[in-house]
């Protein structure tokens, strides 16, 4: 005789809710428990790292070097802030960062929106020929020295910083994804504006524009934490302006060359003690990362929609 | 006549009404035209600028006298690079760690979108997919620095090891743990966020193919092997061709952090290689060289890759 289920199938479906229905079965459970379990391990590895060193760079050094294993402090210190702050190095090139963002984000804004507007028009003679100009360029590049040798050499752009701004405008692939959703904008919207006596221009700046914010705002957040966690381009492109340096490229002197220091002793009292060297670089990896971590949660939806606009493929 | 000929002359009339129209289109659209200035102009200088600028690769290139003015040397450093006793060295490294990447990284975001796909809970499944995306928006040299802050010889990690193996593992010197740190920095930076393409396709499945499945008697796994995979076959096949594509790129951004003079050995990729001799070195010319080959082969991968998703019936990248 066949087993009987519990309900019938007609009344299993309407318990099925989401995309995985419900399976009371043993193993069903058993595999539910592990994932649950498993995720949440994932997860928990993945900002363990962030929790430790947060918690470490207020610890002494007794208990840095007493304690093996720890994520709270049991005696907080804040010398190692007191430290990394008594020099404005650090304060420096996070305003030179937030700079870089914000200039640079209005730079690639600005070349996106125009150029994929112009080619989202159909009608416009040689579009097809500066379509293929692009993708043309996301498949081959002329590779890293002769786009080294373009920016300093030719442009003279070396230690300004229009060489960290302009050589990045436009990312040909989210250029491209703006230009798809411009062409989803119905056409009458930009007829009306014709109509009125706008010019395309005009039509793009009062209807294009505004309709699209949520796009240029999901690009636009791309185009900054670019910006903001890029180093390479500063790195070569800098090398003489240390006062232009964004904070990348100083974490990189302080934390893995070892051979800048972050603060400044003779700003500090006498009597303080240079805290090791060890909880100086967590402090700086804190002092760096934490903006980020403290605004992250609130843009997560607009980088996760961008992916997903991208995923969807025009 | 022609038939193209007879085309063009019926779709624009004769050349004179042809270019008569064309200056009439070409003034309706002038200020589209003045909108596509800057974006044509960077992506000539930018872009095609340096496309043009590999001819350096075949001269002996000196910024003094210019790529006009500079010596030309043929294939002098094509034939440099393949006589010098390491360029398998540099090449070996390269795949190695790809496939590396391709084995170990490639599936983690697939395996994880699965199992976050099985959650019931959407509220904590949501709270889950948070903190895993977090890594993503670190930078790579924050995400160095954590690891020179933990592994290195005062660094937890390290003195765990030490105390639990006795002696010490040389995480950031060794060279046996190079490419493992590499690669699992990648996968700590980027299983999360790589899960959303996976997870966006999954949103996609009709949910009554579920429900059929169901009502014929198939358990989670068959569901998960007939139905969950398949709809997110195309997206592992784009991913993979794209990554194939990208065989040769190691990246240089992530590597030359990592890299130090005791694991030259393995560190050197050609991206590294390029790098080292073109901007440290100043050989501009034979960086470029080897960066331009390292070019026509990923256009070549990025095309067979396609014509192999195509072959197999997928619809692939272009």
């Amino acid at each position: 005789m066949k087993k009987k289920t519990a309900f019938s199938p007609n009344q299993h479906l309407r318990r099925v809710g989401g995309p995985v229905g419900q399976h009371n079965s043993f193993g069903s459970r058993a595999f539910d428990i592990f994932n649950y379990v498993f995720v949440t391990l994932v997860a928990f590895t993945t900002i363990l790292p962030f929790i430790y060193i947060i918690g470490a760079s207020f610890a002494t050094e007794y208990e840095l070097s007493t304690r093996p294993m720890f994520l709270i402090p049991r005696d907080v210190t804040l010398d190692s802030y007191r430290y990394i702050f008594s020099s404005n190095k650090i304060l420096g090139a996070f305003g030179n960062s937030v700079f870089i963002t914000a200039a640079g984000t209005a730079v690639n804004l600005f070349f996106t929106s125009t150029m994929a507007y112009a080619i989202s028009k159909k009608r416009l003679r040689g579009r097809t020929a500066i379509l293929n100009l692009v993708i043309f360029s996301m498949f081959f590049s002329g590779g890293m020295i002769p786009g080294f040798i373009v920016v300093s050499s030719w442009l003279k752009m070396k230690n300004t910083y229009w060489s960290v701004i302009i050589p990045g405008a436009i990312s040909a692939y989210n250029m491209m994804i703006v230009k798809n959703f411009f062409q989803g904008i119905p056409q009458e919207l930009e007829e009306s504006a014709y109509i009125d006596g706008c010019n395309d221009i005009k039509t793009l700046v009062r209807i294009v524009l505004p309709l699209s914010l949520p796009v240029l705002a999901t690009f636009g957040l791309f185009y900054a934490v670019g910006h903001w966690n890029a180093y390479f381009g500063a790195m070569i492109y800098m090398p003489g302006a240390r006062e232009k340096w964004p904070l990348q490229v100083l974490l990189r002197e302080i934390i893995i060359l070892s051979n800048s220091s972050a603060g400044d002793l003779a700003n500090l009292d006498p009597n303080f003690v240079a805290p090791p060297e060890q909880s100086i670089k967590m402090a700086v990896i804190v002092v760096s990362t934490v903006p980020i971590m403290c605004v992250y949660p609130f843009l997560q939806k607009y980088f996760v929609k961008g992916v997903m606009v991208g995923a969807l493929k025009g | 006549m022609n038939k193209a000929v007879t085309k063009r002359v019926a779709m624009h009339g004769t050349g004179r009404e042809y270019l008569r129209r064309l200056s009439a289109d070409i003034r309706r659209d002038r200020w589209l035209y003045a909108l596509l200035v800057p974006g044509v102009v960077y992506f000539l200088v930018f872009k095609y600028l340096p496309m043009w600028g590999v001819v350096m690769a075949f001269e002996n290139y000196v910024p003094f006298s210019g790529v006009f003015g500079s010596e030309w040397v043929g294939m002098k450093w094509f034939g440099y690079f393949f006589l010098s006793p390491a360029w398998t060295r540099y090449l070996a490294n390269t795949l190695v760690l790809s496939l590396m990447n391709i084995v170990f990284y490639f599936p983690a975001p697939i395996i994880l979108a699965l199992l976050l796909n099985e959650m019931q809970s959407l509220r904590y499944k949501k709270v889950l997919q948070t903190l895993l995306y977090v890594p993503h928006f670190i930078s790579i040299v924050i995400v160095v620095s954590i690891t020179f802050v933990i592994f290195g010889s005062s660094g937890i990690i390290y003195r765990l090891t030490e105390k639990m193996l006795g002696q010490p593992i040389k995480y950031l010197s060794d060279p046996g743990v190079f490419r493992w740190m590499i690669i699992g920095q990648t996968v700590w930076k980027e299983t999360g966020w790589g899960t959303i393409i996976f997870l966006a396709a999954l949103t996609n499945v009709d949910v009554q193919l579920y429900e059929a499945a169901m009502v014929d008697g198939a358990g989670r796994l068959r569901r998960l092997w007939h139905i969950t995979l398949p709809a997110i076959r195309s997206t592992i096949v784009l991913m993979l061709i794209l990554r194939m594509g990208s065989m040769l790129d190691t990246g240089y951004d992530h590597l030359i952090l990592m890299a130090n003079s005791l694991n030259r050995n393995v560190s050197q990729t050609l991206d590294v290689f390029v790098y080292e001799q073109g901007l440290k070195n100043g050989q501009y010319s034979y960086a470029s060289a080897v960066g331009l080959m390292k070019a026509v082969v990923s256009v070549t991968l990025v095309v067979s890759a396609n014509k192999i998703a195509h072959a197999l019936g997928e619809q692939g990248l272009y």
